[in-house]
């Protein structure tokens, strides 16, 4: 961290002097790697319209952690990204197998994911209190181990993209068109699915699931109505995340707000020029 | 090289076909075999019984009212819907042919005009590794500008998809199903939302690109000239098939009146 720490203090305010407030340079740092984080699945969950399919994913990572730490023998991380990635994989299975309505389904089993964390946290008379900082979510709590870990998994993430990305796009842009070209739906959907479980589980607890899903939304939503091809796209998306991620946590120094919160503000701010930009221009 | 191993024979199977030949000796999928096809959808039977050859160099157009089941037929080709029957590719000399190419048209889909996706971003997408979410070289770039430049589209390379009309639309897509050069081409109703001139030229570039190369194109239609000047075999079509031949022949038949005259 200290090469980290060495460039923050080289700012010229007052909170970057050498040594002081270290959760602070930690908390940027962690946003500079959940903003392309999220600024990367954002584009894939708006153009496959998932943003509903996302929320309920949000949900089942609320679970997981709950369910982490009852049983989290070794870190209530891992119990939650596996709850949560069988979570994933289960809503894929239904909303494929289903003939309801898809809506209906992942409805259903978000509310279900949803009173089960409530049921687990609060059985024998436990104080579901304790669980406040998975729905606001504190991102100046994170500390170097776990913003190591959320390195790792942009990294992953990247290099995810590197090779599925395409595939990801030939099906949205036109289911039949990628069967003809032997591109598995389900097979690339579930693992798409299963690579957003893993990451809003991870970041829940700095995010808070109050607003994960804004936080994925969003940054692809303000792209959307600016870029011209995917290219683009990604980078508009990229940098919304990372510019608001900033802002939001200085931000939230000065105002003495939560950062997620001046975060999804900020980038509801953008997506209402980014429309008006495009109503304009139309 | 001796005209024998350029032909493409007879079909070997049916018997039916034509004799003719092709630069690579036919080694692609000259037949495609369709034997007691049936499709069922809950309690529905959507198309049942189909016992059908396609072949190389040929267009076959499958023609049938509403709900005769024809995007069926070519979504069971291409595997996206569960069917009964068999459907088997093979080459001239009989050897099978286990996942052939296939290049396939839908129906014009309609992207919303804020799709961020531009020509170019679709074909990098569909048809290289080069992940689209970065700067495709000059190399890769060059290549599409070709792909599309046999649909005459070469200079919409940079529009997003959801501006093109229609009519461009089906030629951006009919140049992406050219790409990988396919063995077997399905067209699902070309024709709509696509003008009489554009559809001319779409024609004559299926066409032109067929005896080229040989392909199989198979292609659901309504067009009657299409069905006159362009299709070698007509498959009239009414959940299973009612009548097959020349278009000659099935647009005279009683059976055409019946359902479509």
């Amino acid at each position: 961290m200290d090469w980290w720490y060495f460039l923050v203090d080289l700012l010229p305010f007052h909170w970057a002097q050498p040594g002081y407030m270290l959760f602070f340079k930690n908390a940027l740092l962690a946003i500079l790697i959940i903003g392309p984080l999220f600024g990367l699945l954002s584009t894939m969950i708006v153009n496959n319209r998932m943003a509903f399919f996302s929320e309920s994913l949000g949900h089942g990572a609320f679970t997981g952690m709950v369910v982490g730490s009852l049983v989290g023998a070794i870190s209530p991380t891992w119990g939650a990204v596996a709850f949560s990635i069988v979570f994933a994989v289960l809503v894929s299975v239904v909303k494929q197998k289903a003939k309801l309505s898809t809506d209906t389904v992942i409805g259903a089993l978000s509310s279900v994911s949803i009173a089960l964390g409530i049921f687990l946290s609060t059985v024998n008379g436990g104080n579901f209190s304790k669980l406040n900082n998975l729905l606001i979510g504190d991102v100046l709590s994170i500390d170097p181990p776990q913003i190591l870990l959320l390195g790792i998994l942009l990294l992953l993430v990247l290099l995810y993209w590197q090779f599925k990305i395409n595939k990801l796009i030939t099906i949205s842009l036109n289911p039949s068109i990628a069967i003809s070209r032997g591109i598995k739906i389900f097979t690339n959907e579930t693992l798409f699915s299963v690579v957003i479980a893993v990451v809003v589980t991870v970041s829940i607890s700095w995010v808070g699931l109050l607003v994960i899903n804004s936080m994925l939304i969003l940054p692809a939503a303000v792209a959307r109505n600016l870029a011209k091809n995917m290219r683009s796209f990604t980078l508009i998306s990229v940098l919304v995340a990372m510019i608001t991620g900033i802002f939001g946590v200085v931000g939230s120094y000065y105002i003495g707000a939560s950062a997620s919160s001046c975060i999804v503000l900020m980038q509801s701010a953008l997506f209402l020029l980014s429309f008006l930009h495009l109503r304009r221009n139309a | 090289m001796p005209q024998e191993q350029n032909q493409c024979h007879v079909c070997t199977h049916c018997g039916a076909g034509h004799a003719h030949t092709h630069a690579d000796g036919c080694h692609h999928a000259c037949c495609t075999i369709i034997e007691n096809l049936s499709v069922q959808m809950g309690q529905d039977t959507i198309i049942h019984d189909i016992n059908l050859h396609v072949h190389c160099g040929e267009t076959t157009a499958i023609i049938g009212p509403n709900g005769a089941g024809k995007s069926t037929l070519i979504k069971a080709i291409i595997g996206e819907v569960k069917h009964e029957g068999t459907i088997r590719f093979v080459q001239a000399n009989g050897t099978k042919v286990l996942s052939p190419i296939i290049g396939y048209v839908p129906q014009t889909p309609r992207f919303d005009p804020q799709y961020p996706a531009s020509v170019l971003d679709l074909f990098v997408a569909c048809t290289t590794d080069h992940p689209v979410w970065l700067r495709p070289s000059k190399a890769v770039r060059n290549h599409v500008e070709l792909a599309l430049a046999r649909v005459g589209m070469e200079d919409q390379i940079d529009k997003k998809v959801g501006v093109l009309s229609g009519g461009q639309l089906q030629r951006v897509l009919l140049a992406l199903a050219l790409e990988p050069l396919p063995q077997i081409l399905l067209l699902d109703e070309p024709s709509t939302g696509v003008d009489a001139k554009g559809l001319k030229t779409f024609y004559s570039t299926v066409e032109e690109i067929k005896q080229k190369y040989d392909l199989t194109v198979l292609i659901i239609t309504h067009d009657r000239e299409l069905m006159e000047e362009y299709a070698d075999r007509l498959v009239l079509l009414n959940s299973t098939i009612v009548k097959v031949g020349t278009p000659q022949e099935v647009l005279a038949s009683e059976e055409y009146k019946k359902l479509l005259g």
